[in-house]
């Protein structure tokens, strides 16, 4: 059925995919991690793919692959009623270079999984708004879902912290405009 | 330590026409009036809550003790109820909650998360809250029975009597005595003939 997205993929993209699969109607396409944007905004706008639903984002981490990480975007179509997992893989063994282009201006809902694969997995994604922890607090050191990450480490105890952090550049409904703030400036108002 | 003292005080209650006097300790009457107003502030983070709101409900009753009374400012509170697992991020938020209670205050770990971090060893979690505030009972259980937790309770109160700061585990209590198999109706299958 929606074989045919990947069909699109290939014919458009060419040699940045680089990898699809597709099996009980669950396909899959593994693309350059240097076009991951490009081939995200392409889904998102092509009226044969309208990919308008951000449904997950994540990272898989496989320490002895090179790259070593795989970045997972899960999309759906609400109109046409298929879904895609996009993957890319970035990353050198020692975790270092694993670095991807955001597509918080693609899907506004990627924001936060992004900073989330960030503070769990370190992938640092160029342009992100605001890329900070989003779980783990701003004294953390390392990314504990990495693989390398000792199980048993403690991190030392962080003192009380007056105040708020920045909330910039959003404002206090925190970059998701569909979150709860944004009802309020609606036509009560 | 970590076991209920005999009560070997003498009670007489007396009839309206009758007077009298009673002598004590200035600390031994301080101690007997704080242990039955305990006003306790709840900390409830995780699952251990569901048998915090079994203790509060009547089937339990911790009202029964004088401990019955939440205030949800610490600063009214002296009884710090720790209910859950505490992560390393909220372990100052809670650590700045005890610091706001008045003396003298009391801290009840509930349940093997908030006593030692029970089975999560990972990086997030903080290995007991005796690593961030003092604790004076520790109920171990995941989570405790209501009775457990009315031990750990009582023997707060009793620390309180005594005026004893040390900290106390409450103990798991005996099984109840085996029935022996004598005494059971042996169900048998009828023999085919």
């Amino acid at each position: 059925m929606s074989q045919q997205l990947l069909d699109i993929l290939k014919s458009t993209f060419g040699d940045a995919v680089l990898e699809t699969h597709s099996q009980h109607g669950d396909d899959t396409a593994v693309v350059a991690a240097s076009r991951w944007a490009e081939i995200a905004r392409f889904l998102r706008n092509d009226p044969r793919c309208d990919m308008d639903l951000f449904v997950d984002l994540c990272a898989v981490d496989y320490p002895r692959r090179e790259p070593r990480f795989e970045v997972v975007l899960h999309i759906y179509s609400i109109g046409k009623k298929h879904r895609l997992r996009l993957k890319t893989r970035v990353g050198d063994q020692d975790g270092d270079g694993a670095e991807l282009d955001t597509i918080t201006s693609i899907w506004e809902g990627a924001n936060w999984l992004e900073r989330e694969t960030y503070d769990m997995m370190g992938i640092v994604f160029r342009g992100h708004p605001d890329l900070r922890r989003i779980l783990l607090y701003s004294e953390f050191v390392g990314h504990p879902l990495r693989k390398d990450y000792p199980a048993d480490r403690t991190q030392p105890l962080v003192p009380y912290r007056e105040g708020y952090e920045k909330v910039a550049p959003f404002g206090p409904n925190e970059g998701m405009s569909f979150g709860r703030q944004t009802h309020r400036t609606g036509k009560f108002e | 330590m970590g076991d209920l003292t005999l009560n070997n005080t003498t009670t007489h209650i007396l009839e309206g026409s009758e007077t009298g006097f009673a002598t004590t300790r200035v600390d031994a009457l301080l101690g007997w009036a704080r242990k039955y107003s305990l006003f306790a502030y709840p900390f409830v983070t995780a699952c251990c809550g569901m048998e915090f709101m079994a203790l509060a409900s009547p089937r339990f009753d911790h009202a029964r003790f004088g401990a019955e009374a939440p205030r949800f400012s610490p600063r009214q509170a002296d009884l710090l109820w720790v209910v859950g697992t505490i992560s390393q991020r909220q372990a100052p938020a809670l650590k700045r909650i005890y610091e706001q209670m008045m003396e003298p205050k009391y801290v009840l770990a509930f349940g093997t998360c908030a006593s030692s971090g029970g089975f999560y060893d990972n990086y997030t979690t903080l290995p007991g809250i005796d690593k961030v505030i003092p604790v004076d009972v520790y109920v171990p259980g995941c989570p405790p029975r209501p009775e457990a937790v009315i031990d750990g309770l009582l023997l707060l109160q009793d620390k309180i009597a005594r005026g004893d700061r040390r900290p106390a585990i409450v103990k798991p209590r005996e099984d109840p005595k085996v029935i022996s198999a004598s005494n059971l109706v042996q169900l048998r299958r009828k023999e085919l003939t």
